[in-house]
């Protein structure tokens, strides 16, 4: 305890001080950027959420009111019901996709490296060359049909599920495949001893081997699906348009993070009503975050 | 065991194909930017033909395709990376040790601040940083770096400080004994051992920046700087009157340097992939 204390003292004097006294090079430089970039913006956003305004400077106090216009707007809700619909059909999707390509990657085929390569590339393109990419392909197909990915929503939804695979099986697969190189061969083997076939290995060794990789690929599928942006608003931007008769318009392969901005940039009259969708949007992805943190924490426990 | 083996080649041929499947969005886009406008339209997935080939003059005009010269929003998507992914790996790594090794309340709430603007989304502060950046001037190429280093904190101290924790103080203490200063110990002994989580860092940065559309987009004054990404999304926006042969080939001269980047280093790609997606 004595030795302890005084290795405190000694590393206090001769590490801690003398770098606390270099505060302001090097905290400094990130403290401020970080005000500037994130928590000025952040605090004001909320604040600026209770307001009505056009630009910041004439904001004016209408408490919970822009809250209320979110959540009665048709569009709003059209618009989570589609994105929770996306996010989890692509979660799925992608999951048993990209564990079944880890799986067959760790068998020790041959060019197993090429292939892993290949899958990771598309992760790599940016969502609007991305977008750009699967709009030519699809409308180059649709075209013989004589229609377009933006006339039909089945089209749009479809359109997305098969863009957002392409670009996230590959980045899926590398955590998966991390977590089956964990898998104990002689666990493998022992079962195999006692007669267990392909499936019993793969159901009650391999799975539960890999369970944290699944963890975090659920959640980073889930959010990503959550915050998808750049491909919906390339791939059909929203399109086909209902018009409500009372003059809404539904969008129907709107996501989330277009319709905020939607509301923020095409009229700025709803500017408000953008700012308060944007705080309901943060709450769900940090509610989201949250649970990710609780189900990673909990599994760790067990372990 | 012989059956086994036969299997084994069987699945091998069967993900050559699957490959090959997997990489034709980028083939298509690939042949079509020899071909001439009219033909991509119509016959999207026929290959070029004597008819349809034009060459390298696809290339040639997708220089001015547009209202704005695409080589500049390279140049300006280089500068902006480039710069960005500098300022954030030195002044994070240099914030990351001085949290972990001061860990004072100061540090300690700027440390839990930083993880936390990791779960926020950006259009939470897009209208809010956009007009931050205004009122202090930081909306040109030069200085979105700033903003970048603000918004881009959170992950880069996390897992700096990560990495950090687990490093010896014992080497650290040596140095100070030996007589170097905070400076010197953090740029030639800490920073050398830094070199891992360095470059995890970096390409995590790296491409996030390269990529990104919304936030250039909403800071810079579009009318003078773009981007690559904002650039194609103008050409998209203008859909049917540009000429579509031209923009195949921007996009193709658009993934070019990603592939480049991806086939040098590809190694340090995956493990930077790998590290930030642990880090819940």
């Amino acid at each position: 305890m004595k030795k302890q204390r005084s290795s405190a003292a000694v590393n206090s004097t001769l590490i801690r001080r003398p770098i606390q006294r270099m505060f302001p090079l090097f905290l400094l430089p990130t403290f401020a950027a970080f005000c500037i970039g994130f928590l000025w913006p952040f605090i004001h956003g909320i604040y600026l959420s209770f307001c009505k305004f056009t630009i910041t400077s004439n904001a004016k106090w209408i408490g919970l009111d822009n809250y209320v216009k979110a959540l009665q707007d048709p569009g709003f809700l059209h618009a989570f019901w589609y994105t929770a619909l996306v996010a989890v059909v692509s979660l799925v999707i992608i999951n048993l996709l990209a564990f079944a390509v880890a799986y067959a990657l760790t068998r020790g085929i041959k060019g197993s490296n090429l292939f892993r390569g290949v899958f990771f590339m598309p992760n790599l393109i940016g969502g609007i060359v991305l977008g750009y990419i699967w709009s030519t392909i699809f409308d180059g197909f649709l075209s013989h049909y004589g229609t377009s990915i933006v006339l039909d929503s089945r089209f749009g939804f479809w359109g997305l599920m098969i863009m957002l695979c392409w670009q996230q099986i590959g980045y899926m697969m590398i955590i998966y495949i991390a977590g089956l190189q964990s898998v104990s061969e002689d666990m493998l083997e022992a079962a195999q001893i006692d007669g267990a076939n392909g499936w019993h290995t793969l159901w009650h060794i391999t799975i539960p081997t890999v369970m944290p990789s699944i963890t975090i690929c659920t959640f980073l599928s889930l959010t990503n699906g959550f915050k998808l942006f750049d491909q919906n608003l390339v791939l059909t931007g929203g399109q086909p348009f209902d018009f409500m008769a009372n003059g809404t318009v539904i969008r129907k392969t709107e996501m989330l993070a277009l319709n905020i901005y939607n509301t923020f940039y095409l009229n700025s009259k709803s500017r408000g009503v953008g700012q308060a969708k944007a705080v309901l949007f943060f709450i769900l992805v940090a509610t989201i975050a949250l649970i990710q943190l609780r189900a990673t924490h909990s599994k760790e426990v067990q372990q | 065991m012989k059956r086994r083996h036969l299997g084994k080649t069987l699945l091998s041929l069967l993900f050559v194909v699957i490959c090959i499947v997997y990489m034709m969005p980028i083939a298509v886009v690939a042949y079509n930017s020899f071909k001439e406008n009219g033909s991509i339209n119509t016959d999207t997935f026929a290959l070029p033909n004597e008819e349809t080939f034009m060459g390298w003059e696809n290339y040639v005009n997708g220089m001015t395709v547009g209202d704005y010269p695409f080589l500049k929003s390279v140049c300006y998507s280089f500068v902006i990376t480039i710069l960005s992914a500098g300022l954030i790996l030195i002044c994070t790594s240099m914030a990351a040790w001085y949290i972990s090794r001061v860990d004072d309340l100061f540090s300690k709430v700027v440390y839990y601040l930083c993880v936390f603007s990791m779960i926020v989304p950006f259009q939470m502060v897009m209208f809010t940083l956009a007009k931050t950046a205004n009122v202090t001037s930081l909306n040109t190429p030069w200085t979105i770096p700033v903003i970048y280093l603000g918004f881009g904190a959170g992950l880069a101290v996390f897992m700096f400080v990560g990495f950090v924790k687990g490093m010896p103080l014992a080497i650290e203490e040596a140095a100070a004994i030996d007589g170097c200063g905070p400076l010197r110990t953090f740029f030639s002994v800490v920073f050398p051992m830094l070199k891992p989580i360095f470059i995890s860092v970096g390409v995590l940065e790296i491409m996030w920046v390269w990529n990104d559309y919304l936030l250039p987009y909403l800071v810079l004054d579009r009318t003078m700087y773009r981007t690559i990404p904002i650039h194609i999304q103008y050409l998209q926006g203008s859909y049917g009157h540009v000429d579509l042969g031209a923009v195949m080939a921007l996009i193709m001269m658009s993934i070019a340097p990603i592939v480049v980047f991806y086939l040098t280093c590809q190694k340090y790609i995956v493990s930077g992939v790998m590290a930030g997606a642990v880090k819940g």
